[in-house]
Order: C-alpha cells, then sequence, then structure tokens
C-alpha cells in the first residue's frame, strides 16, 4: 500500500510543471525574479584548502581559478599555450640587472644577469566581491572587524552577515600575497621553490618565523616586515625581483598564488570564533575574479556566482585556425562571464554521474570505462567518436592529449638497472623496447594515450611531432608511422648486456627486476599481469611489490627501488618543468628533489642550465633536442604515455574548447537554456503505467489476502 | 533505576578510554606523523622542513605517549595521545587535519544522514514485522514457503545491485526521482523516497527471517494456545499477544543501533550522494587525518553504550518483571 503514497508526492512535486527527477531547485535559476543562466558540472572530491597561497591540486584550482584574479593568464583558445594579461593591464616588463643592480640589455646571456625585475601595472577597475569583510558603518568603520565571540554567535556562513562592501584591488594586495607564502601558519607548496627565485624571501621567512608572536587581532601583520625582492610603485603598480634570469617565473604570475590578498579578509577570518563556525580564508575565499563562492558545502555542492563588480574583461577576438569555423569566436569581444552561476554538485561515484549527465543534468561529463563503450566508437583508423546513441542526443566529442606523463622510471642507484654503464644502458633499451605501451593504451585506457617518446608531451615547446621527435632506440619509422623494433631486437640488447635468454651470464641465474607500485586493488591485477607477461617476451622475470603510498613514498626516498611506477602533470607549458625531472642536481635519495630516477649525467645535467634560462627560440629547440637524445639514449625512464582526455558536452554548450592549462576557462562558457529545458523534458517525462501496474498490483494482493484471512477466520 | 543509569555512565569512561587507546595505538601501527604530513601536503614539492612545519602546527611533533624530555605530569600530558585524547571526553572533537571543526562538520552531516536512516529503519521494522507476521500466520502452506524462497532470494543480492538496479530502473528508466542528490526541507522528499525504498527492500530477507523465527517460537507457548481458546481471532493473537511477548529479542537487536543511525550509510550516501557521515571516518582513514577517526571512533562508542544502556530501559518497559537495579 505504500505505493499509493508516493502517487500524491510524486504528483505534488510535479505540480510546479518541473520534471519528477530534476536534481536542482527551482531557485537555481532565478534570482529576484530573473531568470539566470547556469552551468551544471561536479566535483568528484571535495577541496582541502581554497587559500591561494595552499592550494596546489586540480580539484582546488578548478574553484579558485574562477575566483582569484593572478595578473596573467592563459590565453582561451590560442595553441601553443601562450600567457596574457588578467588583472595586469599588459604583459609584464623585465629588466635585467647586473650584480651591482645596473640595468643589461634585454638580450643580456644568462650568466651576466644577476637579478631579473617584473614590474606588473594592474588595470584600474578591478574591484573585490561583496564581502562582508569589507562593509563599513555609518562613520566608516569596517563593521564586522573586532567582532566578538558572542557576536559572531550563530553565524555560519557568510550570508549570516546581513552587509557587505567592496573596495579597489591594489598592487599592495599583490605584494602581501608573496610575503604570505612563507608565513609560519600557512603551508605553501611553493614556498622553497620561490625562496629560490624571489630576492629575500628566504630571509623574510626567517624574520616571520622569529617575529611570530601575532598581535592583538590575531594576526601576524606582514606590513610591518618590508619584503626586498617585492616593491610596491604606486596603487597599480608593483615590481618583483627575482634571482638571475628566470622566465618561467612568468608562468608562475598565472597561478592563484600570486592572487591578490586584502588584508582585511585576513583580519576579518582572524577574529576568535571565526574558526570554530569554519568561517576562515582556507574555506571562503575573498577574490575578485568573474566568481564568487555563494554556497559552500564541499558535502554536497559548491555555488559560483557572478561577481557583480567583475569588468573589464571580453571574449577573445582570435584563436587558432578552425576555432572560428567551429563557432568558438561567435561571442568574441562580448563582456565576461557569459553564464550566470555555476553548480558544482559531488558525485563520487560514476553511475549516478553518467546517468544524469544522460538525463541533461550535467552539461558535460568525462567518461569511465564503465561507459566508454556506450559513449565511443573508434573507427577503423583509430579515431575516436561519439556513438550513434549519443549523437542521437545531440552530444559531441572533443579530445585533447594532457600535459601530462605517466612513465616507469629505473633506479639510477641500483647495481642492475641504474648507473651509465653501456651494460645497463641496453638492459634498459631491452626493456623499452618490450613493454608495448601501445597494447597497454589500448587494453587499458580503451585508446585514450599516446605513447611517449620522450618526457615532453605535446603542446609543450621542445616536442616534436612525427618522425623528427621519433625514440629511435626503440621504434622505427615505418610508412608514416612509428614501430616499435622487434621482441628480436629487444633480445639482442639483453645478450649484450649480459643477460642472454634472461640469464645473468656471471651467475647463470635468472634476471628478476623488482617493480615498486601503489597499485594494491583488485583491478589492477590485470595490468600487472600484463606487465609481467611484457618481461616474460624476453625471459626477464618481473616481481611487482605492490605497496601503500606511504611506504612507497619511503621506498623512493631512501632510493630502495629498482623499477617504479609515477606520474607527472605540467605546472607550466616548459620544458624545464618535465626536464626537471631528470635534472641530477634534483636527485631525491641526494638532495630530496624530484628527480626520483636519481638519474644523472652531466653533459644532460650541463644543457638543462643552458637551456632553463632561454626564452623559446630555434637554439632553445637544438638544445632540447641534444637533451633528448641523451634521454633516449639512457632510457632513464620507460617513457610511458601521455593520456588522452574525453570529454562530453551536450549542444546546448558553447565555447567549449579543452585547455589543459588554464584552469579559469568556466568565465568563457555560454548555455543556450531554453534548448536545455526543452531536450531536458523530452527526455525525462515520467513513466506512469508502472505506477497504475503497481498500485493495482498492491491493491490487488491486500484484497486477496483479505479474503484468505477472512476464511481463515470463518474456518475456525 | 537512577543509581543504575549512573553506574552504567561511568563504567563508559574505563571503556571509552580503552576504545581510544586502541584506536591511537592500532592508527601510529601503521602510520607515522611524517606519513600524516606527506598525504596531507600532497606529492609535489614536498620539503623536509614543509613536513617537520606541518607537525608542528598540528601538535604531532610531541613524543606518541611518553615524554622522557619533559618534568612531572608533563611526561604524560605533553603527549600526541594526551593532548588529542583528554579534550574528547567533553566532546570537543578539535579539527581536522585541513583545519576544519570536526563537531560543526558533524553536526552538519548527522542531519541528512538522519533523514534517510530514520524512515528507514522505523518503515522497515513495521515492514519487517509484520512480513514476519503474515509468514507465521500462514505458516506451513505455500505462501510461507514463497515468503521464506521470496526472503532467502532477497538476502542472496548485494545492496549495491539494489541501489544500482534500483536507481536504473526508478530513476533512469521511469524518471520518477532525482538518481541522486540532496535538499533540505520538504523538497528533501523527492530525493529520500529511493534509498528509503531501496534500504527497507534490501533488509527485507534477512529481517523478516530473523522476526519469523522469534515468532515461530512465541506461537507454541501455552499463552497462544489460551488466546486462541478464549476464542480470539488469530490476527489478534498475532498482533496483540506474539508480538508483544517476542518484544524482548526484537528490541535486544533494534534499540542498541537507534543512536548509531546518525552515523548514516557508507554506500547508500555515496550512491545517492547524500552529504551524510557515512563516509566521513573512511575518507578520514584514506586521507590518515587521526583527529576525524577518533573522533568518529569516540563517538560511535559512545552511541553504542547509549544504545545499550536504552535497549536495558526498553525492557522494563515491555516487560513489568524487569527491573534495573
Amino acid at each position: 500500500m505504500k505505493w499509493l503514497i508516493f502517487i500524491p508526492m510524486l504528483l505534488l512535486t510535479a505540480c510546479d510543471g518541473g520534471l519528477w527527477n530534476n536534481p536542482y531547485p527551482a531557485h537555481d535559476t532565478e534570482q529576484a525574479g530573473k531568470s539566470q543562466s547556469v552551468y551544471y558540472t561536479v566535483f568528484t572530491e571535495r577541496p582541502k584548502h581554497l587559500d591561494p597561497a595552499q592550494a596546489y591540486s586540480e580539484n582546488e584550482f578548478i574553484f579558485l581559478a574562477q575566483i582569484y584574479q593572478p595578473p596573467l593568464q592563459y590565453h582561451y583558445l590560442k595553441r601553443p599555450y601562450a600567457l596574457v594579461p588578467q588583472a595586469a593591464s599588459a604583459m609584464p616588463r623585465v629588466r635585467y640587472l647586473d650584480k651591482n643592480n645596473r640595468p643589461l640589455p634585454d638580450n643580456a646571456a644568462a650568466e651576466l644577469v644577476a637579478y631579473s625585475v617584473y614590474e606588473i601595472h594592474l588595470k584600474h577597475d578591478l574591484k573585490y566581491q561583496p564581502h562582508p569583510a569589507f562593509a563599513r558603518d555609518a562613520e566608516g568603520k569596517l563593521e564586522y572587524h573586532g567582532l566578538s565571540k558572542k557576536e559572531i554567535g550563530r553565524r555560519y556562513t557568510l550570508n549570516d552577515f546581513p552587509n557587505s562592501g567592496t573596495r579597489e584591488v591594489t598592487a599592495a594586495d599583490y605584494a602581501y600575497q608573496i610575503k604570505r607564502l612563507v608565513h609560519p601558519a600557512i603551508h605553501t607548496p611553493i614556498s622553497g621553490l620561490m625562496s629560490e627565485y624571489i630576492v629575500g624571501l628566504k630571509e623574510y621567512a626567517a624574520t616571520l618565523q622569529k617575529a611570530r608572536q601575532p598581535d592583538s587581532a590575531g594576526l601576524l601583520d606582514l606590513d610591518k616586515y618590508p619584503l626586498e625582492g617585492v616593491q610596491v610603485v604606486d596603487k597599480h603598480t608593483y615590481r618583483i625581483k627575482v634571482y638571475g634570469k628566470y622566465p618561467q617565473f612568468a608562468y608562475w604570475l598565472a597561478m592563484p598564488f600570486f592572487s591578490p590578498m586584502p588584508v582585511e579578509a585576513e583580519r576579518f577570518y582572524a577574529q576568535e570564533g571565526m574558526q570554530q563556525k569554519n568561517l576562515t580564508l582556507d574555506w571562503w575565499p575573498v577574490g575578485s575574479g568573474p566568481y564568487y563562492l555563494s554556497e559552500n558545502n564541499p558535502n554536497q555542492r559548491m555555488v559560483l556566482t557572478r561577481n557583480p563588480n567583475f569588468s573589464g574583461e571580453a571574449y577573445p577576438l582570435e584563436g587558432e585556425p578552425g576555432d572560428r569555423e567551429a563557432g568558438l569566436l561567435a561571442d568574441a569581444g562580448k563582456s565576461l562571464p557569459l553564464i550566470d552561476k555555476v553548480v558544482f554538485s559531488l558525485e563520487k561515484e560514476t553511475i549516478p554521474y553518467w546517468n544524469k549527465f544522460l538525463q541533461g543534468y550535467y552539461d558535460v561529463a568525462g567518461i569511465s570505462s564503465d561507459s566508454f563503450d556506450q559513449a565511443v566508437s573508434m573507427s577503423v583508423s583509430g579515431e575516436a567518436n561519439v556513438s550513434e546513441e549519443m549523437r542521437a542526443q545531440g552530444i559531441r566529442l572533443s579530445t585533447s592529449v594532457a600535459t601530462s606523463t605517466h612513465y616507469m622510471g629505473f633506479n639510477f642507484l641500483d647495481a642492475t638497472v641504474g648507473g651509465n654503464s653501456e651494460r645497463a644502458r641496453k638492459l634498459r633499451r631491452a626493456l623499452a623496447i618490450a613493454i608495448d605501451y601501445e597494447e597497454f593504451i589500448s587494453i587499458f585506457a580503451n585508446g585514450r594515450g599516446v605513447s611517449a617518446q620522450s618526457p615532453l608531451p605535446p603542446g609543450i615547446f621542445g616536442y616534436r611531432e612525427g618522425e623528427a621527435g621519433l625514440n629511435r632506440y626503440v621504434y622505427d619509422w615505418v610508412n608514416g608511422a612509428p614501430k616499435r623494433k622487434s621482441i628480436t631486437e629487444a633480445q639482442k640488447l639483453l645478450r649484450e648486456a649480459g643477460y642472454a635468454n634472461g640469464l645473468d651470464e656471471k651467475t647463470g641465474q635468472p634476471l628478476v627486476i623488482y617493480l615498486d607500485t601503489t597499485a594494491t586493488g583488485v583491478g589492477n591485477k590485470s595490468r600487472l599481469d600484463w606487465l609481467r607477461k611484457q618481461f616474460d617476451k624476453i625471459n626477464v622475470q618481473l616481481v611487482p611489490r605492490a605497496t601503500d603510498y606511504n611506504r612507497f613514498q619511503d621506498k623512493i626516498r631512501r632510493g630502495d627501488t629498482q623499477m617504479f611506477y609515477l606520474g607527472w602533470n605540467a605546472d607550466y607549458p616548459d620544458p624545464e618543468n618535465f626536464f626537471f625531472l631528470l635534472h641530477g642536481p634534483q636527485g631525491k635519495v641526494a638532495k630530496g628533489g624530484e628527480n626520483a630516477a636519481n638519474y644523472h649525467n652531466p653533459e644532460f645535467d650541463r644543457l638543462f642550465e643552458l637551456m632553463k634560462n632561454m626564452t623559446n627560440s630555434p637554439q632553445r629547440q637544438e638544445i632540447i633536442d641534444r637533451m633528448l637524445e641523451i634521454l633516449h639514449r639512457d632510457s632513464p625512464w620507460l617513457w610511458g604515455f601521455h593520456p588522452k582526455d574525453f570529454v562530453l558536452r551536450h549542444s546546448w554548450l558553447y565555447n567549449s574548447k579543452p585547455n589543459k592549462l588554464a584552469n579559469n576557462s568556466l568565465k568563457y562558457l555560454r548555455i543556450d537554456a531554453a534548448q536545455r529545458d526543452e531536450l531536458r523534458r523530452q527526455w525525462n517525462q515520467p513513466l506512469l503505467w508502472p505506477l497504475w501496474l503497481g498500485g493495482i498490483v498492491l491493491l490487488l494482493s491486500g484484497w486477496g489476502l483479505w479474503r484468505v484471512l477472512r476464511q481463515r477466520e470463518e474456518a475456525t | 533505576m537512577i543509581a543504575y543509569l549512573i553506574r552504567r555512565i561511568l563504567y563508559a569512561i574505563p571503556i571509552l578510554i580503552g576504545v581510544n587507546l586502541l584506536t591511537f595505538a592500532l592508527f601510529f601501527v601503521i602510520n607515522t606523523p611524517d606519513d600524516m604530513a606527506r598525504v596531507q601536503l600532497g606529492m609535489k614539492r614536498v620539503t623536509p622542513e614543509a613536513i617537520e612545519k606541518w607537525k608542528e602546527q598540528r601538535g604531532y611533533d610531541k613524543p606518541l605517549m611518553f615524554n622522557t624530555q619533559a618534568a612531572g605530569s608533563d611526561k604524560l600530558t605533553d603527549t600526541i595521545f594526551f593532548q588529542k585524547s583528554a579534550s574528547m571526553f567533553v566532546f570537543d572533537f578539535g579539527y581536522s587535519d585541513d583545519g576544519r571543526s570536526i563537531s560543526r562538520e558533524i553536526l552538519t552531516r548527522m542531519l541528512p544522514s538522519l533523514v534517510i536512516a530514520l524512515p528507514t529503519f522505523v518503515l522497515g521494522l513495521m515492514f519487517y514485522v509484520t512480513f514476519a507476521l503474515l509468514m507465521t500466520l500462514f505458516r506451513g502452506t505455500a505462501l510461507d514457503v514463497a515468503g521464506v524462497t521470496l526472503c532467502v532470494l532477497l538476502m542472496s543480492i548485494s545492496s549495491l545491485f539494489y541501489i544500482i538496479g534500483g536507481q536504473f530502473v526508478v530513476s533512469k528508466l521511469w524518471h520518477w526521482v532525482p538518481i541522486s542528490g540532496y535538499a533540505g526541507g520538504a523538497d528533501s522528499l523527492r530525493f529520500i523516497l529511493l534509498p528509503v525504498l531501496i534500504g527497507i527492500v534490501a533488509g527485507i530477507g534477512s529481517s523478516s527471517r530473523w522476526y519469523r523465527t522469534i515468532f515461530l517460537e512465541e506461537v507454541g507457548r501455552d499463552y497462544v494456545r489460551t488466546a486462541r481458546a478464549k476464542g480470539l481471532s488469530e490476527l489478534r493473537v498475532l498482533f496483540k499477544h506474539v508480538l508483544k511477548n517476542a518484544m524482548i529479542p526484537i528490541l535486544t537487536g533494534v534499540v542498541a543501533v537507534i543512536p548509531l543511525l546518525f552515523m548514516g550509510s557508507l554506500l547508500t550516501e555515496s550512491f545517492f550522494g547524500i552529504p551524510g557521515l557515512g563516509s566521513y571516518t573512511i575518507d578520514a582513514i584514506q586521507a590518515q587525518d587521526f583527529g576525524v577517526v577518533r573522533a568518529m571512533v569516540f563517538l560511535g562508542s559512545a552511541l553504542y553504550i547509549v544504545g545499550l544502556i536504552l535497549t536495558d530501559i526498553s525492557y522494563t518497559v515491555v516487560d513489568p518483571r524487569v527491573r534495573l537495579q
């Protein structure tokens, strides 16, 4: 009989003409009686930090990049990736100085440059989002500063503060944030790196550590302590002085670490009683970007709403060839953002996520392995297209190679696989040929990847397409495509390395290689079995040592591995950000750096030092080619593959173009809400016959039961 | 009864200390403060200085249980164990490793868990008892065999299958309710219908069979024969006399879990996007967040003790012969 109760409930829900299975409240698309353009998407993991000084992962940047405005950003459409101004009015002017602070010409050699000075001019119309930290009372005093615990009382969100205010973004706010990077109470992932570059930052960290006693507001007043390398010139101009020539510094200026931070916000959140309510700067950002965080429930949903104080940015006027034809320039010149609100819902499981996308309740979706065959059909030539079912719904597919690499490293400190001897090189190259990454991509990634020829993924300067970029130690160029060398070639190399037929010629014992991995789940067994088979091809025995993350990291730190699985996502589109993973002085065991393979080749290291300070040019490309040749020969990694991202989007979403480095791309998107509403209505009409059928069956069952009971009662 | 309750509450203190000690020992046998720092700080650009700073900020730079460097009582109190445990006995859970107030998080997430768990529990209990009584009524007949077979069948199916199957049929094919999601207030009804229904269906097999066994044992007793001899209808005998006398074993299994309803269900909440407490502990274990793990284990233990005390009290309500002394 319970079904009968459901009917009026469901009907009541449907009274407003809405769809029964619509997971969103009606007020999402309305504000003050006006219809709003809303973009619906997901987040799969709650962010840990929303303080721009602390956040460093993609699931945090996806929010912060919409809220904060660093000086620079990546051009949304152009490829290769190019920096353009964001909060800055123009690209920073860089001046070079010698060790006596005398100016040098722009083309000065790197070894002569002692300092680089980045001068950044800000736009004049930048304002912060409405926020209670800026609210002022009738006397002009900050209204919500100096609150007692009692006054904070039952305020749990920013909406519990009735008044808000704003102010202009100034150069001092950018300088303040740079100081925060070494604040003793804040962990900034790049503080060590930046201390090596920004003049005086290392000493500044020590100064703050000593002066740790906070003031009466519970805050360490950074304005009391000047930082040598950061100078505020005027209200809209500041300079950052870095050691030497460091062209990659501009890329860091496009990351949230270098966003403006108003001191009022820090003071507001530092008040006693705020943290107990989870009202912290790490949880409620205060930015000047196109959106602000209006709803913050990381267990359910996060909502970004258009910042009414945001202005001065327009959709790009140009892109790369083909963008105009693809409709990506239809909104050229229009004021950003084009969407009023972005609703992120937490979806931990792929099945509900996928089904809600098909129902039209999410505007874009990735493709899990479970849904791949339903969503994508591969042509004979290996080209991916949406399946017929998806096409019928108007769903489109976009693919892009990620600026990341997944690899298997050899530990250069290991006596068997490591070192620069010709024997070890041949052993590593034999394994590189034997492990068929094309097959791996086909079986385990549904073809979503590109075999790597080197650490550099496509889209990064130095990457060469086609035959020019071929790793000739592992591949041949056959019929216009790379072809993995034969197993015979691998066996020959193995023999030359002293392991004929997989046996150590000195001891006669089989060659056993140990692989350390964190792949401990049942789902990873098939991958490890596949890998064993690859080693079997040349009679080498593989012993996977699956372990948890902590033990794995311990082993890497101690150099207690032979082979290991790792990956790297680009911080910025520069070859330096990949080559440094193989730079000798950054060896994991010796220096605690990021070179987990502990690879060390003096010539490679010399070229790295030369290359890293150069701007992109044919000379730089030539050096990179030489570095790649060394890496191909030494083979410190099995180059693995660069993952390919497949994204599905509905027909009502416009201006969507994958950009693997820009996280602030939501402001460019446009939604045709009317089309979405119409299609949702068509796709989600409730099916009523099971309801009636269920009701009738229950009624008949109840009636039958009642009859049987009566008969039994009468019989007794 | 008051004296009994006070005594039980006092007994709870050493139990909670023991649970706390065990949680602490198990956690730190597997993890070190350095491991915790590395998990929190991520994989990229983590320096030894950053690890030390992280530990110092969160009090994990102290010795685990005994501070040989300290003097007097500080040897015991200036340790991770004491600093992280003492405040819990006044239900001050402190902050998680990412800086959020644990108490606030628990309070926020408790309600959605309860919104799903309570109707599932109450409606489920009513349905299982009714279904079990009907099977008892028709014991030995084809209807009873069909009922037991259905129970065995339902018991054999994984709860994940109910969830995925329910979402597929009810939400995806029939479009009756949202596949997942949650809203507060009256709007929550649309979101809880399916998880509650699935929760009830998933429990039919085991619960109904268990209650049927209890009722079958009762229907053979003398007072039932007497009731029938007095001319009472079979329905009245079952629903009034048998049910009442079978309450002790039912309450033993039921009342103890009532306080734990706050703790939520991992699978249901994860698949239905319910922002409850179900995944809080698991997520914390994965993130090696000791602050949350100890708080949730402590809370679970405390609630379980409350449940057991409530069970004892409920015995006195349904059976006047029971006295708590």
